[in-house]
């Protein structure tokens, strides 16, 4: 059963002066409970926008936002159960940090949730684990935190309202290799752990396939395709012309097929590319 | 809310007034500004109406967008209108009961001041929509040029109206982005007493001010990477130059200077009374 669904999503920007731009057009997603969703596109194809109305930031123009089958929009209070239901991670998240203190920071959603103290502290150390912020860190001013770890507090101050659905919109970008390793780690981690969806918008081919059970293509503003990784990294020409790529490994498959080695070309991630080879290698040995 | 405010938006179209040399337009803007408090009785300022409507429309850009400029000060011309009606006694009485008496001079004078307010905020956004910022700043430049020789260099603080002009979008856009973000953790800046509301704006300002203070020394950088050492020497890849249309607009400028005037000596004395309580 479909858990979160958008329904002809059309939304424009600036209606009525001359920046119009239409960001989505009739846009449908499906997402079941579950789900490690991944939304890729190129620059401007419209993911942010996306994002922002599955917890009923923006309000399209037409179309519908379902949340187990009911409208976001109904009323008052079931927009105000998205806003917690479905926690939303912004780009950059570390630049909306404010408080004195990292356990106040990530203690601002579930404060603002109405819980008891005892509560807010409950979810405030699990968040901090979930995203390995050491206890000593808690008391720290946010503004002095590396990039990395800021951006690993403004998670936590997400997951800490224990969301139904985390969505994270480009949790990784700007990072160093290891802090986009680290970020990517604790997010898997956290799905292992609690069994909830997550939707993560990112631009990286390999980080999609190492994790997604299903990806979604935005393209100018639609959504050009949708499947299982093996399904949209199948049609690697029509990727390549919306701007987008197949992972290093594949592209790298491709080539050795073109070349005229027998392997497959479903390689996304490097331990199937080692498997791969290795089976490649014993099969020429024992032909010889 | 924060989406009404059009002070310092550029507008780009290709119009004749888009065309014109900055220096044309801040020329108009002051006079205009300067005859619009000038004007003191209603064929005046209606002349002055009818040429804002004239480059208005020259201008191309459409009228439901310079009157959005309105918007944010609507509540002052309300008030102001209110103040009128309820202190200005003259004239005949329009309405009278309990303690409300209202008369025709104070709803002339009321439809005067709120037409005059209205006049000088939309010629002022008319000048931004119509020239880029870095064309302002340059008109700017220019017309301050000779103060330099008495030692005053104005070139510092065009440079500062233009990165302010500049950065207004920008901000707007930021404070736009952070409460989305706030919003997904529950934040709440629409509900509460005033009390509340109030502090439901610390999330807010706190990241704006640091990511303000941030953007400023990167800006400042980028600036010194780029030999900008303040308008030493600094010379300009688009100058400046009048052409057949500023001519004209000058020309305008006097005319209008001149109407204003014969208007204000020959017609003034027609409604003197109303006048005089304007004056007061
Ligand atoms: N606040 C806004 N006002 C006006 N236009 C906007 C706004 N936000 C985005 N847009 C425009 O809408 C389109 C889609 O933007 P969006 O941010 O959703 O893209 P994206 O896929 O997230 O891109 P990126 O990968 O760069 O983050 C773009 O053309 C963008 O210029
Ligand atoms: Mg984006």
């Amino acid at each position: 059963m479909s858990h979160l669904e958008t329904k002809n999503l059309t939304f424009t920007y600036g209606e009525g002066t001359p920046f119009k731009i239409t960001a989505l057009d009739n846009v449908n997603i499906d997402i079941s409970k579950g789900e490690f969703v991944a939304i890729i596109g190129h620059t401007g194809s419209g993911k942010s926008t996306l994002v922002q109305h599955l917890n009923g930031l923006l309000k399209s123009s037409s179309g519908e936002v379902l949340l187990d089958g009911k409208n976001i929009h109904a009323n008052k209070q079931t927009l105000f159960d998205a806003r917690f239901r479905v926690g939303l991670c912004f780009q950059y998240p570390e630049y909306q940090l404010f408080e004195e203190t990292v356990y106040k920071d990530i203690a601002f959603g579930p404060a603002n949730m109405g819980l008891s103290k005892g509560e807010i502290d409950e979810r405030v150390r699990n968040a901090a684990k979930y995203v390995g912020i050491p206890d000593e860190m808690l008391s720290k001013s946010p503004f002095d935190l590396s990039g990395g770890e800021k951006r690993r507090v403004a998670i936590a101050g997400v997951i800490s309202m224990e969301p139904e659905i985390l969505i994270l919109d480009e949790p990784t970008s700007g990072l160093d290799p290891m802090g986009r390793e680290q970020i990517l780690e604790l997010i898997k981690n956290y799905r292992e752990q609690t069994g909830k969806t997550v939707i993560i918008v990112s631009h990286s081919m390999d980080d999609v396939a190492r994790f997604a059970t299903k990806v979604i293509v935005m393209n100018n503003s639609k959504v050009e395709m949708t499947g299982t990784v093996d399904e949209v990294f199948e049609k690697a020409s029509r990727l390549r012309e919306i701007g987008l790529s197949v992972p290093q490994i594949t592209e790298i498959f491709i080539k050795l097929r073109e070349k005229g080695y027998n392997v497959s070309e479903k390689i996304y991630t490097v331990e199937q590319g080692y498997l791969e080879l290795k089976k490649l290698f014993e099969g020429s040995v024992t032909n010889d | 809310m924060i989406k009404d405010i059009t002070i310092g938006q550029y507008f780009p179209l290709n119009s004749v007034i888009h065309k014109l040399d900055p220096r044309t337009k801040l020329l108009f803007t002051v006079v205009y500004i300067v005859m619009v408090f000038v004007s003191n009785n209603f064929i005046s300022l209606f002349f002055c109406l009818f040429t804002g409507i004239a480059i208005i429309s020259l201008s191309k850009i459409p009228v439901k967008t310079v009157l959005k400029g309105l918007k944010p000060i609507l509540m002052i011309i309300t008030i102001t209108s209110v103040l009128q009606i309820a202190y200005v006694k003259t004239g005949i009485t329009l309405v009278e009961f309990w303690k409300i008496h209202i008369t025709s001079g104070g709803v002339l004078t009321a439809v005067f001041m709120a037409l005059r307010i209205s006049l000088l905020i939309v010629m002022s956004t008319m000048l931004t929509y119509t020239t880029s910022p870095t064309s302002l700043t340059n008109g700017l430049d220019r017309v301050f040029a000779p103060f330099k020789k008495i030692g005053l260099d104005f070139h510092t603080v065009t440079m500062i109206m233009t990165i302010a002009l500049r950065f207004i979008p920008t901000l707007i856009e930021e404070v736009d982005k952070i409460m989305s973000a706030q919003k997904s953790r529950g934040a709440n800046f629409e509900q509460g007493s005033l009390m509340k509301r109030a502090k439901a704006l610390i999330p807010l300002f706190i990241p704006l001010l640091f990511n303000s203070i941030r953007r400023a020394y990167e800006l400042a950088n980028a600036m010194t990477c780029r030999c900008y050492n303040g308008g030493k020497g600094k010379t300009t890849m688009n100058a400046l130059k009048f052409t057949k249309r500023d001519y004209f607009g000058v020309l305008s400028v006097a005319v209008v200077i001149g109407a204003v005037i014969t208007l204000n000596i020959f017609c003034g004395e027609y409604n003197a009374e109303f006048t005089f309580n304007l004056a007061v």
